[in-house]
């Protein structure tokens, strides 16, 4: 018998990785190019004056950052403008920081966000004809838990 | 105890409604568009510069000028604004006056765009706050608006224009006064 056959499957799995090492090398680098490759697909303009600068005065900067917390981001729909570093939020919240440094109530521009772009633009609940159901219904199952419950509770001190 | 009885199984009717619900709400698509609400709306008014040297800017007065137009909400950093480029030199070629909107874009890279897709534009304004495109519902790029003769918008095309949609846009346009 010869004392080196027993070497044998190890050493072709050695050549095995080492033939393929090169080959997962590429794949990982053409992945990782192809996660860069969608950044390219960006606008050069830098970001509106107001995007990312806040208004001088604290009081207005306070009001515009409440605001710009309760409207959602166009581009990225799970966020508020406040939260995203797109491009389209950075726009929005340039909106939101002029109109309040011009006077504008909070409300008259979230007013404003919804004409355009429907309550869908906007997080705060809104009480309207399609949305009064969820605030009522919360009211109505109360009033009916208490209504059991009074109920049980004279049935037993009888 | 029958009336008890009825009432649980009533509770589990409900419950199980509910999650049928649940799962025909969960199995639809979800349109992640979101649509102007401007439509049937004047355009709001605004006045934007040239964005390339060869053709003049874009103001809301050009678009009540009394022939409906398509406005193109466009950027060269678009991929998709690429691929819908033949179809508005189709639309062009149709009769179509198309202005456009060129969005966060600097002027040599919508003047490169232009040389290498096509400039069915008779005119283009540079929006680089998106302050246009926000006044007006749109939510990306590209986007197609169809304004009537009064400056009224009329309808919104989401997405690049595809062949088919070719036709459509040419009818609502006539829809428009045409």
């Amino acid at each position: 018998m010869n004392p080196l056959s027993f070497l044998h499957p190890i050493e072709r799995l050695v050549r095995f990785v080492l033939r393929w090492v090169p080959a997962l090398a590429g794949i990982t680098i053409a992945a990782l190019a192809l996660c860069l490759g969608p950044a390219a697909a960006q606008d050069l303009l830098p970001p509106a004056p107001y995007a990312y600068r806040q208004l001088d005065d604290p009081k207005l900067e306070a009001k515009a950052q409440a605001l710009m917390e309760t409207l959602r981001c166009l581009k990225c729909q799970g966020q508020s403008i406040a939260d995203s570093d797109a491009s389209m939020a950075g726009d929005m919240r340039h909106q939101v920081r002029t109109r309040i440094a011009a006077g504008e109530s909070p409300e008259a521009i979230r007013a404003w966000m919804i004409e355009r772009y429907g309550d869908y633009v906007s997080y705060k609940p809104e009480l309207s004809t399609t949305t009064w159901p969820l605030f009522a219904l919360p009211v109505l199952l109360i009033a009916l838990a208490a209504l059991i419950l009074g109920r049980r509770l004279r049935g037993r001190g009888k | 105890m029958i009336r008890g009885r009825i009432f649980l199984w009533g509770l589990v009717a409900l419950t199980a409604g509910l999650f049928g619900l649940f799962a025909y709400q969960l199995s639809q698509p979800k349109d992640e568009f979101i649509q102007s609400t401007m439509i049937g709306k004047p355009i709001p008014p605004f006045d934007l510069p040239p964005s390339v040297p060869e053709r003049p800017g874009l103001a809301s007065g050009n678009l009540a000028d009394g022939q409906p137009k398509l406005l193109n909400v466009f950027a060269s950093w678009c991929v998709p604004c690429i691929a819908e480029a033949p179809n508005l030199a189709r639309l062009e070629a149709a009769g179509a006056n198309i202005v456009g909107i060129a969005i966060r874009d600097r002027s040599q890279d919508t003047e490169f765009f232009l040389r290498q897709n096509g400039n069915p534009f008779s005119r283009i304004g540079r929006d680089d706050i998106s302050a246009v495109q926000l006044s007006i519902g749109s939510s990306g790029v590209p986007e197609t608006f169809v304004i009537d003769g009064q400056g009224i918008i009329r309808y919104q095309h989401i997405g690049d224009i595809r062949d088919s949609d070719v036709a459509l846009l040419l009818e609502k346009l006539k829809e428009a006064g045409a």
